[in-house]
């Protein structure tokens, strides 16, 4: 299990005690939408022996109840339609299989990012992406999830996960992503 | 209030004018002993009609401020060229290049040589001198001729000091405009606004200041925290943004003076797109909670909190009329984004905007009678204005993506933000202000040291 300190703030900061080679390369694809993860990633000297240990030995997964085995066995983000915040039967899935892990991992906490595309206006988009993050939050705790468990926050169309002005990276933009704290 | 201590690097405030001293000149008299009307509808007076639409650049010559000495000289020199850059980028001037002058020796107190001034066409004359006085002060005193009719037009005196060279230029340049046009200048006015630099995905966001020429460029946040949409209070003296400190979006106020930042109020949810009302009294901006977003006042003395919305839509954008006694907003209750306006008190709610396409960002002019805003309508984005009932819209500017219109003081021009496509590769989205007129013919990038988005213009600074 991870450990967890607190910030001044009272939030919990995960500290990643294990990392594989093949984890960090996706903590890296990550890192886009939890920078967190990557600013705590550098750990002690006891963590990097382990990790080079881990490494030597064949490839294998990211240790079960981290942000990685999340982002890489799980899915960490669904998708929007333009300017919609309803939910598809793949996102549905996607949060399923979150709600699923999260009940196996009842001490981690996470936080919802809600994201627009570039074509709407800022405000306007910041309110869009809080509708979707609050869309990800209700079906996770419909779920079963415990609502104080689960923050929501909206970064509108500040952080676009690919770039690009065109439909693929439009739709790529339009999500909700679940970020492990 | 909530205060938050938040590292910054210091701020200093500029200067202002040392107590200045305006001296009207009154009335002048030319040789035959005709007192020169300074007022009043003179037989084929010169003026511009900024309200008739598209209008050709009045030829005007703007001579160097005289001064004696290196000191004098220099300034004068400096307060001519900022006299002639506001007024060419207005679009409704066309100063004369200094080669072509042919009357070399105009002294402060003479009758310029109308004839030689006729002959390269100038149709008004600006010239003033420049006296340095004690304490690091200087006067400056400038005269406006109507060149073919012979007549004074405008002139004065003012007292300021080194520091404030630019601000003494700008209110000259003001009462220019106005003695020409008839309508409030704008040139002594800030624009706050964000800068941007580094890839889209991780875009470094900065508050930042300037003088609407994009002078005293100064930055007001160091980029670590995201910081958006600034707004100015009606004393210029603090400036309202949305910013993710401590990673929770929340309005806050920064006061230039102390360059201390304050959260404003604490809401349980992201509170955002704020605006001062015209009184500076109150704060108006959108909390969202749940996936409701509605529009909420905060008293600023009393920090009463004030619900103006109550559905279950996003109303967000809002701007005050200038009586402060409506609010437009953008709202998508109808199912897309359109323009609403309402009473101050959140009542008589009423759909304003019914084009094609989706409306946002309304902005209220400061006179009163036009609401910008901007129109996404196929695949594009336009900045338009609309009479304050939604009717007689006019797109002045469209591109990939523009947006975020704000009002010069005196409702003629507008500042607005220009994104353009950005690649795969991340290779494009250049983004820059803009201003334009009311005709839409004057569009000129204003340069910033970044990119450049979000701005705000100030009221008038005195």
């Amino acid at each position: 299990m991870p450990g967890f300190m607190f910030s001044p703030e009272g939030q919990p900061i995960m500290r990643i005690k294990f990392l594989s080679v093949f984890a960090a390369v996706a903590l890296l694809a990550a890192c886009e939408t939890a920078p967190d993860s990557s600013a705590s990633a550098g750990g002690s000297g006891a963590v990097t022996g382990a990790q080079s240990s881990t490494a030597s030995a064949a490839p294998v997964g990211p240790a079960p109840g981290t942000a990685e085995d999340f982002v890489v066995n799980v899915g960490d983000r669904v998708f929007f339609a333009f300017d919609k915040s309803d939910l598809t039967n793949e996102s549905r899935t996607t949060l399923e299989r979150q709600a699923f892990w999260m009940r196996k991992y009842p001490s981690l906490t996470m936080s919802i990012e809600g994201h627009a595309d570039e074509r709407g206006t800022r405000e306007y988009n910041l309110a869009l992406g809080e509708r979707r993050a609050t869309a990800v939050r209700d079906y996770l705790v419909s779920l079963g999830i415990d609502t104080s468990r689960l923050t929501t926050i909206s970064y509108g169309k500040e952080r676009p996960a690919v770039l690009g002005s065109n439909e693929e990276a439009w739709a790529q933009n339009r999500r909700g992503v679940t970020v492990v704290n | 209030m909530n205060t938050r201590a938040v590292p910054l690097p210091l701020v200093t405030p500029r200067p202002l004018l040392a107590p200045v001293s305006r001296r009207a000149f009154g009335r002048l008299t030319l040789g035959g002993g005709a007192a020169l009307g300074l007022v009043g509808p003179a037989l084929a007076e010169l003026r511009i009609d900024i309200t008739s639409g598209r209008v050709d650049p009045l030829p005007l010559a703007v001579v160097d401020f005289r001064g004696d000495g290196i000191e004098a000289t220099r300034i004068g020199r400096e307060v001519g060229g900022i006299i002639r850059a506001n007024l060419e980028r207005s679009g409704l001037f066309a100063p004369i290049d200094h080669a072509a002058f042919i009357q070399s020796d105009l002294q402060f107190d003479a009758i310029p040589r109308f004839d030689d001034w006729r002959k390269i066409n100038a149709q008004a004359l600006v010239h003033g001198r420049i006296i340095m006085l004690a304490g690091g002060q200087f006067r400056v005193e400038y005269r406006l001729w109507d060149v073919f009719a012979e007549q004074y037009m405008t002139g004065t005196a003012l007292t300021a000091i080194q520091e404030s060279m630019r601000r003494a230029a700008h209110i000259i340049s003001d009462m220019i405009y106005k003695r020409i046009t008839g309508e409030e200048g704008y040139f002594d006015t800030r624009i706050v606004y964000i800068s941007e630099r580094g890839p889209q995905n991780r875009r470094e966001k900065r508050l930042a200041i300037m003088d609407q020429d994009g002078a005293s460029h100064m930055f007001l946040t160091d980029g670590r925290t995201l910081v958006l949409t600034p707004r100015f209070s009606p004393t210029l003296q603090e400036i309202t943004y949305l910013a993710y400190y401590a990673k929770k979006p929340r309005v806050y106020i920064f006061n230039l003076e102390s360059a201390q930042q304050e959260v404003l109020g604490d809401f349980p949810g992201m509170t955002f797109a704020p605006r001062f009302s015209p009184d500076g009294n109150r704060v108006i901006m959108s909390l969202a909670r749940d996936g409701i977003t509605d529009l909420y006042t905060m008293d600023l003395r009393t920090h009463r909190v004030a619900r103006l919305t109550d559905s279950s839509s996003i109303d967000t954008s809002p701007s005050y009329s200038p009586d402060g006694s409506q609010v437009a907003f953008n709202s998508d209750r109808g199912g897309a984004q359109q323009l609403y306006v309402m009473n101050a008190d959140g009542s008589g709610v009423t759909r304003i905007s019914f084009g094609n396409g989706r409306y946002a960002t309304p902005v209220w002019s400061p006179r009163g009678d036009l609401i910008a805003f901007t129109k996404m309508t196929g695949g594009r984005f336009h900045i338009g204005v609309m009479r304050t009932d939604g009717s007689g819209e006019r797109l002045l500017s469209e591109g990939y993506l523009v947006e975020a219109p704000s009002w010069a003081p005196n409702g003629r021009v507008l500042v607005y933000f220009k994104q353009d496509r950005t690649d795969s590769s991340g290779r494009g989205g250049t983004t820059r202000l803009h201003t334009i007129d009311l005709t839409g013919y004057n569009d000129r990038e204003l340069v910033t040291p970044e990119d450049a988005s979000d701005p705000a213009w100030s009221p008038l600074i005195r």
